[in-house]
Parts: structure tokens; sequence; C-alpha cells
């Protein structure tokens, strides 16, 4: 358990598809030689720039006095909205996100000011000396408020199926209730960051730390006011981004090409910590309300369900997560009949963005809450409610429209019910804790069924160039996809090890770059892999095929009896040389040794007015079981035990899958537990470093960790070797540690009624639960 | 600001920092005295591989070794780059995360090849932190179980990995350090408790080196953004101190540390009182004094010497880098209303030992508190020790902190309960908090409520109620005001609990706390 293994090791060898080989840049990160966007050596002339910041949530503004900020020593320019050469735009889909705010200012930490200096201390130093003459505005700085004020970013969405209003009024069982989820920071390693170095002839090149090169491209030269291919934007490695650099890396791209454009001079922008978090969006925070009617094994027989989500002041990428959200409110559990109403809320924070899961964490916690209630109203056991609302035959039509063909999480459910001994730890919980007044213990398990494609069916794309020196053999890999610790680098690169059947010391993969690999999507929605290790799995056939026809007709054998492996090309039962000597004798009879190679997603489709279709090409699966104790005087908690068992279909690398899957685990449970954003009454976000935002450290995660790849897992879908995506799936894993912790408050009242416990369920959300608890049932 | 002119070489002399890093020795002239270790690191000399997560000394992405030579031995301690300043290096040994590979072969470090073996990196951004806290504890450690791992790496964040594969390297790493063979195995490698012969002399070399930095006068680096003064005796530190009211104190720099990188602040003249001998030590005869200079770290491991019960919150104080380079001392004379140490400290009777000049003052710690961020402190004055009274018979005593997450937080609420019983009856009772008021303090009408009472249940309810018309907590970021005020009384009835040996962690008894609940269920 938690021991990486190669999965097929004929397959693997040498670090082929299936191998357990550690990241590709593991080497360098250990030894503080991978090099970040920070880290590239500067050019000559470098200048820092720095935001100066809004002070108000909302407000018109009168004036900005910039005579102290030009005034400070090293200040070389302070520049404002008007002095943008073009669009003042870094919004995704909507252009409704400004990068220096014009007019108004509408959340506190928009930035207003760009202020570039000799050093990145002076400039900082001088951007909190810019003086700007505010007239307040009402300012919406809750969903509550928000939904009063129908304050919203987008029209209100609905996802519906049958008649959930007459489903209701027919079931035997109600229950209605409501729940707060929490948002999250990011809370990447490495703050954003962009580098902009003007290059001859009015480009730019950019380095950036983002998931979508591509996309900071375009934003940049509109920012600039110049054509596209005007613009190179390059990011080797990101020091993790988590979503949070799927758009938020565009406006420190815009604002740095800006300034360097403006002085003829280099210009790096990264931001502090506390900038950082101030400035930038986060995971949505949803306020749900549910009303779920059902029968007497706790199967659900209509569901009505509002998700209102806090969006911030600008849309971004607030559409595709609340839609997202909505198509994960069934997880495993077929609903008969549904309404799903989605509320994008407007309001006065930071625009709320990507973050793993995309929308999908939230809606997967409402229906399990929705299962939890209906479990505990029903006085059962939560797993037993959760297995009858299961998908399965005659049951697999999701509220979208979408058959369920591949469903799983039974046989997981089922597997992982027996090796973690569920039963008899439940059992024993139970009595364990009428013996201990104060510290509880509670388990739960639950499941995770996420779709994998963009919601957007024309992101579903990807292409790769794959390039084979002939002095050598060695191979360059480019490809659209960034690397920010998922280990995507490694494993397409495996993927065209394999192809070519050369060791994976032999392939290089180079920094994502938008004059190598143009148009492509953001690294996101768990995709990497499936799109861009089919894109160079195709180059490297479409070079192999070409190798082939070559050697075929060179050494006089049948194509069939060539074979590639371990470096060497098998020419027939007789003749064996190695690839890099195939490859230059293939160059010198003047055959193209480069390639590219392109991808597309078959079968999606899907109606963004409707939200119906088909929008994933499958689904991911997991189970999760979490034991967990609370200390019912303090609301303390801690997580004791969990056991995963995890779908990644037939593994392209067992140690970065499972390490995708800890680490998911992890931050899930952060979003759940410890993680808390908090606002002031003025709107200032409080919590804005790692003071005060608390994410996961080494003692939260226990040492009785059993994490396992499904051994029976396999694609049925034809995606890159059978292969399951794995990046944002095993986050809602942790929804079993919140379950586990009501589980635990629920037994102060011997399980007769059930907690109202909000996320993140901090000690204090626990105490007031156990409280509460305690107050209704001495009420009763 | 302006680069700082460097030299290597030992010669520099008294207006240059100087220190060894990769045998080298560095002498830094015209350097600010605020200029951080992270930025000489990575601006002047161009080495990236420390890195800055959140410059507050919270995430450990910046953390570095700091080896000195004290008492016979070269100690190593975990810092944080991003908030020491550069010249309170003087004299010490840096090791950064570029240090660790060997230099002859160029392989990777024991604790770096585990690493990345153990796929203990994803986006690697925190990795060079996370070796150099690993480093640490391979250096004096010899066989840290899990928990000793999770707390040497409590102040390193990650935000990929979920942490297994790290702590698991912890172990590895040692393994593959007594594996080497004997030629690869100087000391950089010699995992603690290994004395190889290639260690004895490199760390004798190590010591020699850091010998020759030793100063005997004092240090004063001027340059215009202010001086630097490092004194290198109790009297003439009080008299610099008398001289110039205006300059900052700075110990550890563990929060002055933030004025610069997080405040932008300017501060002027520093006067640096971790070169003071006399302030470097702790006299345990008795009472505990601890100097001002003390490490948290050296004050704490004395303090649960004599009061074990503060072994928790102590390991739970900040994170091994804050503790190494953090004073208690400074923790007091900082006067934040959430400092962790004072709560327990004013329960415990402590005092604080002040001067002036020639002029020397103690003062209760509860009494060196005027309002919020204001102390007793007089212009010119300094904390020159902490006293910890010797162990009353019949004390029975804990302290409690209560933060979001477990380790490395900041409390929302910290208790302390200090009573002394004889038979069943209260003698004196000192109960204190931080985080229910505007400083750290008593709680006068619970302590009324608890003197010459039984400790019953009753006592503790009547005592638990008093509370409410001790404190008024604000609501913050942190906790509400409601929360504050109820696990207030709820920490006092855990007290009541456990000290009446109703629950607690005997075998079979339902325990109080988590952190019994091994205990309990093992």
């Amino acid at each position: 358990m938690n021991e990486p293994r190669t999965v097929a090791p004929e397959l693997a060898a040498r670090g082929g598809v299936g191998a357990a080989v550690r990241h590709e840049s593991a080497h360098l990160h250990v030894a503080g030689e991978a090099t970040y966007v920070d880290d590239i050596r500067e050019a000559r002339g470098t200048l820092h720039a720095a935001f100066g910041l809004a002070a108000r949530a909302h407000a018109r503004i009168r004036s900005i006095d910039l005579a102290a900020v030009r005034a400070a020593p090293g200040v070389v320019a302070a520049l404002c909205a008007a002095d943008i050469p073009g669009e003042n735009n870094v919004g995704p889909i909507l252009r409704d996100d400004p990068i220096l705010a014009a007019g108004t200012v509408d959340y506190v930490g928009q930035p207003v000011v760009l202020v570039v200096a000799e050093t990145v201390g002076a400039a900082r130093r001088a951007a909190r000396l810019a003086r700007i003459d505010y007239e307040d505005l009402p300012a919406v700085l809750t969903i509550e408020e928000a939904l009063a004020r129908r304050s919203f970013v987008l029209p209100t969405v609905t996802l519906a199926r049958g008649d959930a209003d007459a489903a209701l009024a027919a079931a035997p069982h109600r229950r209605r209730g409501r729940l707060r989820i929490g948002g999250q920071e990011q809370f990447y390693l490495e703050g954003q960051i962009a580098y902009a170095v003007p290059q001859e002839d009015g480009g730019m090149l950019v380095y950036n730390s983002t998931q979508h090169p591509g996309a900071a491209q375009h934003q940049v030269a509109r920012a600039l006011g110049v054509p596209a291919n005007r613009v190179t934007v390059e990011c080797r490695r990101m020091g993790g981004g988590f979503g949070g650099k799927e758009t938020q890396g565009d406006l420190p791209a815009c604002a740095a090409a800006i300034a360097a454009r403006r002085l003829g001079r280099p210009v790096k922008l990264r931001y502090d910590r506390d900038d950082d978090i101030t400035i930038t969006g986060k995971r949505h925070d949803f306020l749900v309300e549910y009303d779920a009617g059902f029968d007497d094994a706790g199967r659900i027989l209509g569901l009505e369900l509002v998700l209102a989500s806090r969006c911030g002041f600008s849309a971004d990428l607030s559409g595709p997560v609340n839609d997202r959200a909505a198509m994960h409110a069934d997880n495993c559990y077929f609903l008969p009949a549904v309404r799903i109403v989605s509320h994008r809320c407007k309001t006065n924070t930071q625009s709320s963005t990507a973050f793993r899961g995309f929308g999908g964490p939230q809606g997967m916690l409402a229906i399990e809450e929705v299962i939890d209630e209906i479990a505990r109203a029903l006085g059962r056991d939560p797993l037993e409610v959760r297995r009858a609302n299961f998908y399965g035959p005659g049951r697999d039509l999701t509220p979208y429209d979408m058959r369920v063909e591949d469903f799983v999480a039974d046989r997981l459910f089922a597997e992982l019910e027996r090796s973690s001994d569920y039963a008899a730890r439940r059992a024993a919980i139970r009595e364990w804790n009428r013996r201990s007044p104060v510290i509880k213990r509670g388990i739960a398990m639950t499941p995770v069924k996420f779709g994998i494609s963009f919601t957007a069916t024309f992101y579903n794309q990807a292409a790769a160039l794959v390039h084979v020196y002939y002095a050598d053999g060695t191979v360059l890999l480019n490809h659209g996809g960034t690397e920010m610790g998922q280990g995507l680098y490694t494993k397409v690169a495996q993927v065209v090890a394999h192809e070519l059947g050369v060791g994976l010391d032999r392939v290089r993969v180079s920094a994502a770059d938008t004059g190598k690999v143009p148009n492509a999507s953001a690294t996101a929605a768990s995709s990497g892999s499936d799109l861009n290790g089919k894109a160079a799995q195709a180059a490297a056939r479409e070079i192999r095929a070409r190798l082939t026809a070559f050697a075929a007709e060179r050494f006089g054998v049948a194509p069939e009896a060539i074979r590639f492996a371990d470096d060497h090309v098998e020419l027939g039962d007789l003749k064996r040389i190695t690839f890099a000597e195939l490859a230059k004798l293939a160059y010198y009879a003047r055959v193209q040794l480069s390639a590219s190679g392109f991808y597309r997603t078959p079968k999606i489709h899907y109606d963004p007015r409707t939200l119906k279709g088909r929008p994933f090409f499958y689904f991911a699966y997991g189970a999760a079981v979490s034991e967990v104790a609370i200390d019912t005087l303090t609301g303390e908690t801690r997580l004791l035990r969990a056991d995963i068992l995890h779908d990644v279909g037939r593994s392209l690398n067992p140690a970065i899958d499972l390490g995708q899957i800890e680490g998911g685990f992890v931050q899930g449970m952060g979003w759940l537990t410890s993680e808390e954003l908090w606002w002031g009454a003025e709107g200032r976000l409080m919590t804005h470093a790692p003071s005060t935002y608390k994410i996961p450290v080494a003692s939260d995660v226990p040492a009785d960790l059993r994490v396992a790849l499904w051994s029976r897992g396999e694609n049925v879908e034809d995606s890159v070797h059978r292969s399951k995506a794995v990046g944002e799936p095993p986050l809602m894993l942790a929804i079993s540690v919140l379950h586990a912790i009501k589980d635990a408050v629920a037994s102060v009242a011997d399980h007769a009624a059930s907690p109202r416990l909000d996320a993140p369920a901090t000690p204090e959300a626990v105490l007031r639960a156990v409280e509460e608890l305690r107050a209704r049932a001495d009420a009763r | 600001m302006a680069r700082a002119a460097h030299t290597r070489g030992a010669r520099g002399g008294s207006r240059a920092v100087r220190f060894v890093l990769d045998g080298e020795v560095h002498a830094v002239r015209d350097v600010a005295p605020t200029r951080t270790v992270l930025e000489y690191l990575r601006e002047d000399l161009g080495r990236t591989g420390t890195k800055e997560g959140c410059a507050e000394g919270d995430c450990g992405a910046c953390t570095v070794v700091v080896s000195e030579f004290a008492d016979g031995r070269v100690r190593l301690r975990a810092m944080n780059a991003c908030i020491q300043f550069l010249p309170t290096l003087d004299g010490k040994a840096l090791f950064t995360v570029e240090s660790l590979r060997n230099r002859a072969t160029g392989a990777l470090h024991p604790v770096q090849q585990a690493l990345a073996d153990g796929h203990g990196s994803q986006c690697g951004f925190c990795t060079p932190g996370f070796v150099m806290s690993l480093f640490a504890l391979y250096k004096t450690d010899p066989a840290p179980d899990r928990a000793a791992v999770n707390d040497a790496l409590a102040g390193n964040l990650c935000r990929c990995t979920g942490y297994r594969p790290i702590v698991d390297a912890a172990q590895t790493m040692y393994a593959l350090g007594r594996a080497l063979p004997p030629g690869a195995q100087g000391w950089m490698e010699a995992p603690a408790g290994v004395d190889t012969r290639a260690a004895g002399a490199g760390e004798r070399a190590l010591a020699r080196s850091l010998g020759r930095l030793v100063r005997r006068k004092s240090l004063a680096l001027p340059h215009p953004a202010g001086t630097f003064y490092a004194p290198r005796s109790c009297a003439e530190l009080a008299e610099l101190r008398a001289r110039l009211p205006d300059a900052r104190l700075l110990a550890g720099g563990t929060d002055v540390g933030l004025w610069v990188t997080k405040q932008h602040r300017e501060l002027g003249d520093l006067i640096y009182v971790g070169n003071v001998a006399e302030l470097r030590t702790v006299d345990a005869a008795d009472e505990i004094a601890i100097g001002a200079a003390v490490p948290l770290a050296d004050a704490a491991a004395a303090i649960v010497r004599r009061y074990p019960e503060l072994g928790e919150l102590l390991r739970r104080f900040a994170s091994p880098p804050i503790r190494n380079a953090g004073t208690l001392a400074g923790n007091v004379a900082n006067g934040s209303p959430i400092g962790d140490s004072m709560p327990a400290l004013i329960a415990l009777g402590a005092r604080v030992a002040l001067r002036r000049g020639k002029a020397c003052r103690e003062l209760a710690l509860e009494d060196f508190y005027l309002g919020y961020q204001r102390t007793a402190l007089a212009p010119g004055e300094l904390v020159e020790r902490v006293i910890v009274p010797a162990r009353p018979a019949g004390l029975r005593f804990a302290a409690y902190k209560l933060s979001k997450r477990f380790d490395q937080d900041i409390s929302a609420v910290c208790a302390a309960f200090a009573l002394v019983l004889e038979g069943g009856r209260i003698a004196a009772a000192r109960i204190a908090f931080g985080g229910m008021a505007a400083t750290p303090r008593r709680a006068a009408a619970c302590e009324a409520a608890l003197a010459g009472a039984t400790w019953s249940g009753e006592t503790c309810e009547r005592a638990a109620a008093a509370l409410a018309h001790d404190y008024q907590p604000i609501t913050d970021m942190r906790a509400s005001a409601h929360y504050r005020l109820r696990v207030a009384q709820n920490l006092l009835r855990r007290f009541h609990l456990e000290t009446t040996g109703a629950l607690g962690r005997e075998p079979g008894q339902a325990p109080a706390r988590l952190d019994d609940l091994r205990e309990a269920l093992a």
C-alpha cells in the first residue's frame, strides 16, 4: 500500500508507459536547480513592477494622485488604466475584467496603479503611496445579499429532467435544508509572476507562470494592441497551479508587458503572497438549498437543488464552473426527477475562478449532504443510502441526459467496504463513543464520479511536436500542456518513449511555448495527459511510420516485421540496429524526423443553454473511508485513518497517479476543515497569508493512510493507453472527512438527530454544530 | 535597495558581515541592516534554489540551515531566510539547498536522493525548503519517529504531495546515508550519530573556519538605511540602547522581519542582541532565568524540563525554524495579545528583568502589559531576562492552545491554568489567557471563584461562568467572540476533567483531548 508499483513490467521497460518512474524534474527540484520564472537570470536593465490596490469594495474613482509614487526613490514609472495602449481587459469569456481599474473599483485589492521601479522593494513601497480619492458605492459582499438584490454576473441556469415538483409532492418522505460550502485559496507555493522582455519589431516575450500560455499570449496582444504573432509566452514549469493559474496569470502577464513596452526594458511583476491572495480569485463558495423526496429505502424520488455561488465582481470562468457544479450534483446517484437551479452571484469580492474540481466538488458535496440527511432521517447507515441511489441498469441517465456507461463506483464501494473493514469499525466506534464523553469518533464512506472533458467542447483538442535528432537519435518533445507539478511532462514523455521504443532518458520535454505549439487549451479539467498524450502519441506514431517505411525499403523487410524496442529497431528476425543509427540513415535519405500530432476528443457535445448533451468522454471514479475524532469541548478534529481506492484506468505512471490521489485528498481535506476565507465587514479579505489561511501540514495527514489504485481499472473509452484522468477527481474523496466529522458530531445526540455542519469544519464550526445539536436534543 | 558588495576570503574586517558558505568566507560590505538572507542569496549571489513563498516565515520555501560554534560543538539549525537579516549571519555558517550536492562527485545528498526517489516533489517549489528542514533533522536526530519528523516539518508547506512521500523520505534518507561507501561519507553526508573519520574532520574544519570569524569587538555596520549594531556585552548593549532609544532592538527577527518584508517599513538603526554572550545563557539552578538572546527552542527545552505540562504548547509554538531564530524575550517584549508564551508564563508567575543603562528592575510579567501592544518598557530600556519561578509543591498546571490548524498556527485562544492544591482545596489560583483581551491577561474573577474552594465540578462551573466577567473578546478571522469565550470556559472544564482524573491517557481511560487518543486506543 502507498508503494507505487509499475503496473505492467513488460510494457514498462526503461520507463515506458505504466512504469512508476519519478518526475522528470525530480533531480532538479531537490537540488534547487529547477528554474521557475523568478529564477531566470534577469536581462540587463530589468525593472520590477508592483500594483497599487483598491482600498474600497465598490467605489467610483474620483481622482488618482501619483505624485508621491513618482517621487519615491527608484521609481521609473507609475501607470493607470489610461496608459494601456490596447484593450484594458483580461476577461477570458466576457470582457468584464479590467487590467487596471477604470472609473470604478469593484473589490478591495483590485489593481488600480502599476508602479515600475529599479528594485522589487522600491516598487512595492512606492505602490502604497498612490492617493486614490473614492466615492463609495453600495457594495454586495455576500451570497445572501446578492440573491436578495438579484445581483448576478451571468443569468441563472436551470438543469432539469422529469417533474421534480410532482415527485416531491408524491414522495413518502421529504427533507429540506441548507448547506454553506466555503471557498478555497489555491495557495500554489509559487505566487503569480510574469517577466516580459521586449523583442525587435514590436515583439514581446513573456515568461509567465500560467496553465494557459495561449490565452496569456492573446490577452497580452490585445492589451498591447499588437497582432498575436508578435507575442510569445513561455512556461517551463509552475510552482503549483491548481486552477489558480488558468486565467489569473493573464493579469501579471499583461501588466508586465504593458510596462515593458512603454519603457522599452524588461519588466518583472511578481505578486508577494499578500497581494496574490488579495488580488486573485479562489474556489467559489456556495450556498445550497435542497428539497428532497425519498422512499423508505432512502431512494431519492424527486430533488430540487438551488446552488448559489459567489462569483465575485466579474464572470471570469464562473459560467463553466457553475455548469460543472450543476452537472456534478448527481455524483453517483440516479435522480429520477430533478431540478437544479444555478445562481451566479455577483459580489464586490475577488473574481472567483478555477480550482481543482472546477465547481464539481461543490455540486458533489451538495448531493452528499442530501444523501447523508436522508440516511439520518431514516436512521440508516449513509453507506446503505448511497448504495441504494447508485446509478445502475435502467437507472443510468444523468440529469443532463448523458448515459452513464462506465459505472464502477458500486464495485469500488464493495471492495473498499471490505478492505477498510468499514462495518466492524463503525460498530466499534459507536461502542467506543458511549464510553468517551469528550472525544468522539466518526466514520464515513463516500464515492466520487467525475466527468472528464472540458465542458466547452472546442477546448478538447491538443497538438504536439516530436523531433528526432539525427546526430544521436535523441528526442525532443513539445506539446501545448503545461507542467505544474502534476507530472504531465513525465507521462507524455513516457507515451512517446513507448511509441518510439526508446528509453525515457532519450526523451526531453521542453517548455510550453506559444511559438512552438499554437492555440493550445489550458492545462486544466484533468485533461492534460488525455489530450497531450494522445497528440504526442500521434506525432510519435507518424515518425515511427516514416522510419518503418524507410527501414522496410532500405533493408528489404516487411513493415510488419519491424519493431521498435529497447532503443533498437528490429528488422525482422535477423537484423537489429540502434534507434540512433536508423535516425541517422533516415536523415541522410531525406526522411523528415519531425512531426506534429493532433488530437480531438470524440463523442462529446453539449448545449450550454440547457446543459444537455454528452459533455464528458468518460467518468473517473473513486471511493474513500475516513475515520476522525473530534473534541466536543473545543471542536478540534483529527483524521485518524483514511482508506482510498481510486480508478485511474490503466495507469500511465502509478507513482504519479498515487501522488495526485494523496495530494488531492489532502488538499480537499484542507478545503473542508482548516482552510477558511474570512472577509471583514468592509469587504477586505483578512486571510491573505499563511499566518491566517491554514492549509494542511504534515501532521494533519494520518500515519494510517491506505491508498490503492484500483487493480481492475480500465477506461472503456479509447483514451491514451486506456488510462483515466486523475488531476481533479481525488480532491473530492475528502468529502468523506467532512462526513466522518458530521458522524462524530451526531454521536452527541446518539445519532437520533442530524447535525448542522457547514464547510469548512473549523473547530468553531464543529463546536457550534455540537452545541446546536445538544440544544436540539435537550429541547425534545 | 543598493546591492551589497561582497568579497570572498576571511578579510573584510570590522565593516563587513562575514560568514561561511560552502567552505568559503563571504565578507559583505555596505549591507543595509534589513537586507534579508533570501534577498542576498537570490539577488546578489544568483543562488535561486532558495525560494520565497510567503516572506513571513510561515511556508518554509526559504528554509536554510545556519550553523554556529557553541559549547565546543557545531550546531545546525533550520531558519527562514526570508525574514532573517543578513547581518545576523555574522560569525556563522550558512547552508542552502545548493550546498548539499557532494562537491567532489556532484552526487545528490541522501536527503535529496530520498526525496527524489520517493516521489517527494511534484511542483518542486517547496522542495528546497523541505530538503533543508530534513537536512537539519538528518544532522541532529539519529532516529526520528514519525511525530518527530512531522514536528521538524511543521514549518514547511507543500500543496501538492499530501506529505506522505516526504515523511517517508525522512526515514529512507538515513538508510541511504548509512549505506554510502565511507569515501562518500563526509561531514555533510554523515547522518547524526555516524562518526566517520571524514565526518569528524569535516566538522573540525567547519569549527575552525567559524572560530576564525569570532570577533572580540562589537560590530557596527553603517549604511545609509541605518546602522546595524551587534554589541558583545550586556553593558555595551544597555549603553547603546540608552544612547539610541529610537533604534530597534532585534533578537530573532521573527516579528521585526515581517515589518520589513510585509509592511515594507524602513527601520533605521538596529541593535542586535544575538551576539551578547551573557544573554545567550539559561540559568536553571533554582528559578529558570532565560537570557534575551536565547532561542525559543532552547528556552522551551529548559522550561519543559521543569514544567513538562508545557511540552505540547511549546512544540506547537510556531515552527522549528521560527523557534530556532525567535527568542522567548522577544515574544514577551513584543506584547502581542496572541503570543503563545505569555499566558503560561503569567500563570506560572514569571517575571521580566529589565535594564536601562546600569539601572535594573524586575516586573511581574502581568504588570508588563499596559494595553494593546503597549508595555511598561521605558525609553532606552530593554528586557534582559525572563525568569520562570521554581515549581511550587502541589501545583496542578496545564496550558492549552486552540487554533484552526493544530501545528504552526496562531492561537485563537491560549489558556494557562495553575492551581496549587492542598488536599482537595485550592490554595492558590493563577489563570491567564491569550486571545481574549488586548493583552495577555489574568482572569481575576475566575481566580476569585477558585481561590479557597474545593476543586469540584461546581467550583469549575462557577469559575467558568466568571470568565464572562473577565473577558469581552473580539471577533476576527481566527474566531468569533462567542467561540472564544465558550471555549475558554470549556478549556477550564477540560483542565478540571484532567486534573481530577476523570479523563486522561491511562489505558482504558476515556481521553480528554485528541492528543491522548493514541494512548486511549492502544
